[in-house]
C-alpha cells in the first residue's frame, strides 16, 4: 500500500501519494510550474533549474520536478527569490542560446520579465564544428562586451531531421530520449563540460555514421526546435512555414500492427511534421523511422 | 542494446594498453577488488588513462576498442573521455607542459614565466617539435610557485610535477619529456602542537618498517580490540569535522554508514585535492602515506565497509606513487586484504586516479567519475551515507579528515577534543602561500587567529603591508587586514561571513591589484563548471564577462547596472545550482567587491 505524505504549498495543505513529487503537488492544486528538461515519460535530471521552489529550512531553492514530497513540508512557489532565480535562468538562456523556436520557454520569459539583454548583444557564432573541438579547462579571456553564445551553423548531414545546436538549452531530453528512458540507442550524449558541454555522437560523427535508427524520438522531446523535421526547416528557411495554415490529426501508422499513434502537422497538403503524442500509452511518444518520417517521405515525394 | 562499433581500427599499441587494464580475456572474475562489482563500466576512466599514457590521446581506434571490451555506448565513452582535461580528443603532441596559471602562482611569478614559455616555446597550445605548453589551474604546489608539470606519453609514460619552475625548466621538460631532478623541498614547517604531521619529513615515507617503528598500525590493532561501535563513539567524542570543506561531523556519518541494513558499504576516500591554494593533503599523502592507509582501514573497519577506493587527482604523481607503494607493502603484511591481523575482517583498498576535472572532487561527482560515467554531481537527498558508490551505502572523507583518525583511536575522543575550540575540535593544516614570508602547510590548533598563523610563517613578504587575505579557496572568501583577529574555527569565521573551506590562506600585499585574481578565480569556475546546470554553466560565463567590463571599465551602462546584474547573477547561482561549485562560483568575488569597493570602478 503507498503511504500518503501531507505537506503545505503555498499555504495549501495537499495530501500527495509517497514518492510524489513537489511538482506533482503543485500540480495537484492548480499551480503551473515551468518546467524545460522534465517530461512526463522521461526520467528527472533536473539540470534546468526553471522549476526550482522554496522549501523552508533548505539553504537553497529545490527542483520541484525531482525533489520527492516529504511529510510536514513547507513549500513556497512564487517568492521573490524563486522568481528571480526563474527570471535569471531564462536570462541566462536566452543571452546564449536562439530560443526563437522554443514556444514554452518564450512564454515564461513573458511571465517573469526577463530582460536577456542586460547582458550585452549576443557575441558572434563559432564556425563549423569549432564547439566540437574545443578542449576542457580551457578558454579565451572575454572582453565583455559580448554575451558568449552557442551560435553556430546547423548540423544537416541526413535527409530527415537536422540538428541546429545553436537553439539548443542542453536539457538532455534527447539523451534521454535516445538511450534508455526509450529507445536504447545512446546515439547522441554529452559530450565537453561547462560552457562547451554540448549533445554529440561519438566525435562529433555525423548520423549517417554514428549508432543513430531515426526514431526521431529526440526531435518528439526536443523543447526548443533545435532538433528538427528537414521538412519544417526548409519551409521555416524558405518563409513558408505558417502555422495559420496548419491543421494536426491524430491517425494510426499504418505500417505495422503496433499501431502507434501519429500526430500529422498538414500545410499545403502536405506532411510537414510527425509526431507522437507523450500521453498515448501505446507510444509514450515514442515512434520508429517508418512511423516518424515514412509518411512524410511519402507525401514529399508524391509531390 | 545493440553497440554500434567505432569503425576505426584501434593501433596494437592501443589494444595493447586497454590489455594491461582489462587482462586478455577480460575474465570477470580477476581477484582485483573491483572486478566483480557492479558491471565493468567503472573500469573506463583507468582504460582511458591508459590510452591517453601510451598514445598521447584517446583516438577513436582506442575508444572503439574500450566500448568493445567494456559494451559501452561509443557516443557516452566519448562523452567521459571529452571531460577531463588530462585526456585529448585529438591528436596533441606526446609531452605536455602544464604551467601553472592560479591564485598562488599569479603572485608568485606565473604570468612572467608563461610569456618567457611563450617567448621560447611559442603560444600556448601550439604543437611544436613533438611537444607543446597549455596553461594550468593549481597543481597543488603553491608553497613553491610558479608550479609546472610535465606529461610524456609512450612505452614509458610519465607525469612529473615541480615547483620553483624557470623557463629554461620548462624549455628542458618539452625537449626530454621529463621534469627537472630537484631534492624534494621541506614539505612542511613545524607547527606549534604537532599531530598531523608528526611523521611527514621525518620518517621515510617509503617504509612500511620505518612507518611501524614509529607508532604506526599501532592504532588499527587498539581499533580491532575495542570494536566498531567504541572506534565510532571516539570519533563522535572528538568532535572531529569533515576537513574536505562541508564541515560535516565525521562520527555521524560514520555512524549512519554503520547501521545501513544495505550490504556491500563502501568506503572513499576523497584525494582529489583540487580546491585553488590548497596542497595539505598532498603533504599528507606525500609524507606519511601509511597513516592514510591506516586510518582508512580503521574507518572501514568501524563502518563494515569491505572495500574502498583512494580517489587521487591525476595532478599528484608522487603522492600517487607512494601510495600505491604503500598500498602493496601493507597487502604483502597482512594490513589489508582478506583476514588482516588475522582478526577476520578484509578490507580492499584500490587507488583510482583522476584526469584533470576539479568538480570530480565533490561527492556525488566522485562517484560517478569513478562508476566511469561523467563527473556530473546529482541533486541530494539521497546522501551518500544511503545511496553512494554503485548506489551502495558509502562512506566518504577528506584525507586530512581520516589522517586524524589513528591518534583519536590511540588517544580517545576526548583527547583530541582537548585542542581546540567546544565546536572546533583538534589540530587544523593551513595551506599558506602568496605573498607570505614562508609558504608553506602549518599545522595549529583550532582557534588559533589569522594574525598569529600569519606570524607563524613569517608575516607578509617583504615586510610589505598586507591589502587581502583569500580564505578557503576559490570557493572561499576575501577578508581583509582588520579580520586578522578572527579565531580560525568553523565559528568565528561563519561569524563574519567567511569560512575556513579546505584551509587556504593566500596573502595579497598592497602591490597586488586584485581585479586581475578574480578575473582567474571566475575564468576557473567557467573551465571547471560540469556544464549540468544553467545557473553554473551559463552564470559563470557571464560573471567572468562582467568582471572583464569591470576591469576595462567599460561597463553596460553605470556600474550600478552592473551591480544589479551581479548581485541577481549571484544569488541564482547560490539558490539554483545543483551543487556546491555553482554555489560558492561567486562567493570569493562577492566578498571582494564588497570588501573593496573600489573594485567596481576598475582600480
Ligand atoms: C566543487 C566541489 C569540490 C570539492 N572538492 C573536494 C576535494 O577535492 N576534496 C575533498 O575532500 N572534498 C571536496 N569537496 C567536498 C566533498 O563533496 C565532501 O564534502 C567531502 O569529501 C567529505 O569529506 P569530509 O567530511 O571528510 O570533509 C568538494 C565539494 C565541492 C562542491
Ligand atoms: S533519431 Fe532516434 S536514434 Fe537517432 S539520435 Fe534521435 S533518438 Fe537517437
Ligand atoms: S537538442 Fe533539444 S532536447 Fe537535446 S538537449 Fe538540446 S534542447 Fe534539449
Ligand atoms: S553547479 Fe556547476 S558543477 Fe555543479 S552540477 Fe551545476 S553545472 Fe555542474
Ligand atoms: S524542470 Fe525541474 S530542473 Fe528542469
Ligand atoms: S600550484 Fe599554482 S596556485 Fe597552486
Amino acid at each position: 500500500m503507498i503511504r500518503a505524505v501531507t505537506l503545505t504549498v503555498d499555504g495549501q495543505s495537499i495530501e500527495v501519494p509517497e514518492g510524489a513529487t513537489l511538482l506533482d503537488a503543485a500540480t495537484a492544486l492548480g499551480i503551473d510550474t515551468p518546467t524545460l528538461c522534465w517530461a512526463a515519460n522521461l526520467t528527472p535530471v533536473n539540470v534546468c533549474r526553471m522549476c526550482v521552489v522554496e522549501l523552508e529550512g533548505a539553504r537553497t531553492l529545490v527542483p520541484s520536478c525531482a525533489r520527492k514530497a516529504e511529510e510536514g513540508m513547507v513549500i513556497h512557489t512564487d517568492t521573490p527569490r524563486v522568481r528571480t532565480s526563474r527570471r535569471m535562468v531564462l536570462e541566462l538562456l536566452q543571452s546564449s542560446v536562439d530560443t526563437s523556436t522554443a514556444p514554452d520557454l518564450l512564454a515564461y520569459a513573458k511571465r517573469y520579465g526577463a530582460e536577456p539583454a542586460r547582458f550585452g548583444p549576443h557575441g558572434p557564432p563559432a564556425n563549423a564544428n569549432e564547439r566540437d573541438a574545443h578542449h576542457p579547462g580551457h578558454h579565451h579571456v572575454p572582453a565583455g562586451a559580448e554575451a558568449a553564445t552557442v551560435h553556430q551553423p546547423r548540423k544537416v548531414d541526413n535527409e530527415l531531421y537536422i540538428r541546429d545546436y545553436g537553439k539548443c538549452i542542453t536539457c538532455y531530453k534527447c539523451v534521454e530520449a535516445c538511450g534508455t528512458d526509450a529507445q536504447n540507442t545512446f546515439a547522441i550524449a554529452v559530450a565537453g563540460r561547462g560552457f562547451e558541454a554540448r549533445i554529440s555522437t561519438e566525435y562529433n560523427v555525423g548520423l549517417p555514421d554514428s549508432a543513430c535508427v531515426y526514431c526521431g524520438n529526440c526531435i518528439n522531446v526536443c523543447p526548443t526546435g533545435a532538433l528538427m523535421f528537414k521538412s519544417e526547416a526548409d519551409l521555416r528557411d524558405a518563409g513558408k512555414w505558417d502555422e495559420a495554415k496548419q491543421t494536426t490529426t491524430r491517425t494510426i501508422c499504418p505500417y505495422c500492427g503496433v499501431g502507434c499513434t501519429l500526430e500529422l502537422t498538414v500545410q499545403d497538403n502536405r506532411i510537414v511534421r510527425v509526431m507522437s503524442p507523450p500521453e498515448v500509452s501505446v507510444t509514450n511518444g515514442n515512434l520508429c523511422i517508418k512511423g516518424r518520417f515514412g509518411v512524410t517521405y511519402v507525401s514529399e515525394g508524391g509531390g | 542494446m545493440d553497440l554500434h562499433p567505432i569503425s576505426t581500427p584501434p593501433t596494437p599499441e592501443e589494444v595493447a594498453a586497454v590489455n594491461a587494464v582489462l587482462g586478455v580475456d577480460c575474465a570477470p572474475d580477476e581477484p582485483s577488488g573491483l572486478r566483480d562489482a557492479e558491471a565493468r563500466r567503472h573500469l573506463l576512466l583507468p582504460v582511458l588513462h591508459a590510452l591517453q599514457a601510451r598514445v598521447g590521446w584517446v583516438s577513436p581506434g582506442g575508444l572503439g576498442e574500450a566500448c568493445r571490451r567494456l559494451l559501452v555506448p561509443p557516443a557516452e565513452a566519448y562523452g567521459v573521455a571529452s571531460f577531463y582535461s588530462l585526456f585529448a580528443t585529438s591528436p596533441r603532441p606526446q609531452t605536455v607542459v602544464h604551467v601553472c596559471e592560479d591564485v598562488a602562482c599569479a603572485l608568485g611569478g606565473a604570468e612572467a614565466l608563461c610569456a618567457a614559455a611563450e617567448a621560447r616555446l611559442g603560444p600556448a597550445g601550439t604543437p611544436r617539435d613533438g611537444a607543446m605548453w597549455v596553461r594550468s589551474p593549481c597543481l597543488g604546489l603553491c608553497e613553491r610557485a610558479p608550479a609546472a608539470m610535465v606529461t610524456k606519453a609512450g612505452e614509458t609514460p610519465l607525469t612529473a610535477s615541480w615547483g620553483n619552475a624557470t623557463v629554461d625548466e620548462l624549455v628542458a621538460a618539452a625537449r626530454a619529456g621529463a621534469g627537472p631532478e630537484r631534492a624534494e623541498a621541506a614539505p612542511a614547517i613545524p607547527g606549534v602542537s604537532l599531530r598531523l604531521l608528526r611523521r611527514v619529513g621525518v620518517v621515510d615515507p617509503g617504509s612500511l618498517g620505518a612507518y611501524r617503528a614509529a607508532g604506526g598500525y599501532e592504532a588499527l590493532r587498539r581499533a580491532m580490540e575495542m570494536g566498531p561501535n567504541a572506534v565510532i563513539r571516539e570519533v563522535t567524542e572528538s568532535k572531529l569535522m569533515g576537513r574536505g570543506g562541508a564541515a560535516f561531523p565525521t562520527g555521524r556519518k560514520w555512524q549512519a554508514v554503520a547501521s545501513q541494513p544495505v550490504r556491500p558499504h563502501w568506503l572513499v576516500c576523497n584525494a582529489d585535492e583540487s580546491e585553488p591554494g590548497t596542497f595539505k593533503d598532498r603533504v599528507l599523502m606525500e609524507g606519511d602515506p601509511f597513516r592514510l592507509v591506516e586510518a582508512m582501514t580503521i574507518a572501514a573497519f568501524a563502518a563494515a565497509c569491505e572495500r574502498g577506493i583512494l580517489y587521487v587527482r591525476g595532478e599528484y604523481p608522487l603522492a600517487t606513487a607512494r601510495l600505491k607503494h604503500a598500498i602493496s607493502q601493507a597487502e604483502a603484511h597482512g594490513f589489508l586484504g582478506a583476514d588482516i591481523l588475522g582478526r577476520g575482517f578484509s578490507f580492499h583498498l584500490e587507488l583510482r586516479q583522476g584526469a584533470g576535472a576539479y568538480i570530480c572532487g565533490e561527492e556525488t561527482a566522485l562517484f560517478a567519475s569513478i562508476e566511469g560515467f561523467r563527473g556530473e554531481p546529482r541533486s541530494k537527498p539521497p546522501f551518500p551515507v544511503e545511496v553512494g558508490l554503485f548506489g551502495k551505502p558509502t562512506l566518504i572523507n577528506n584525507v586530512e579528515t581520516l589522517c586524524n583518525v589513528p591518534d583519536i583511536v590511540l588517544n580517545g575522543g576526548a583527547a583530541f577534543a582537548k585542542v581546540g575550540t567546544a565546536q572546533s575540535t583538534g589540530t587544523r593544516l593551513f595551506c599558506l602561500s602568496g605573498h607570505v614570508s614562508r609558504p608553506g602547510i602549518y599545522e595549529v590548533a583550532s582557534g588559533t587567529t589569522l594574525r598569529a598563523l600569519i606570524e607563524l610563517a613569517g608575516g607578509v613578504a617583504n615586510g610589505r603591508a598586507l591589502r587581502a587575505i583569500l580564505l578557503g579557496g576559490a570557493a572561499g572568501t576575501f577578508v581583509g587586514p582588520d579580520d586578522l583577529d578572527v579565531p580560525l574555527t568553523f565559528e568565528d569565521t561563519r561569524r563574519i561571513g567567511a569560512t575556513l573551506g579546505s584551509g587556504v590562506v593566500v596573502l595579497f600585499d598592497d602591490t597586488a591589484s586584485l581585479l586581475p585574481h578574480l578575473q582567474r578565480i571566475a575564468g576557473f569556475f567557467r573551465d571547471e563548471s560540469c556544464g549540468q546546470c544553467v545557473p553554473c554553466r551559463v552564470g559563470t560565463v557571464r560573471q567572468e564577462e562582467l568582471l572583464a567590463r569591470i576591469s576595462n571599465r567599460r561597463p553596460h551602462g553605470d556600474v550600478s547596472r552592473e551591480q544589479a546584474l551581479f548581485a541577481d547573477l549571484s544569488q541564482c547561482m547560490k539558490d539554483a545550482s545543483i551543487c556546491g561549485l555553482g554555489q560558492t562560483a561567486s562567493s570569493a568575488i562577492e566578498s571582494a567587491m564588497k570588501r573593496f569597493p573600489d573594485l567596481w570602478e576598475g582600480a
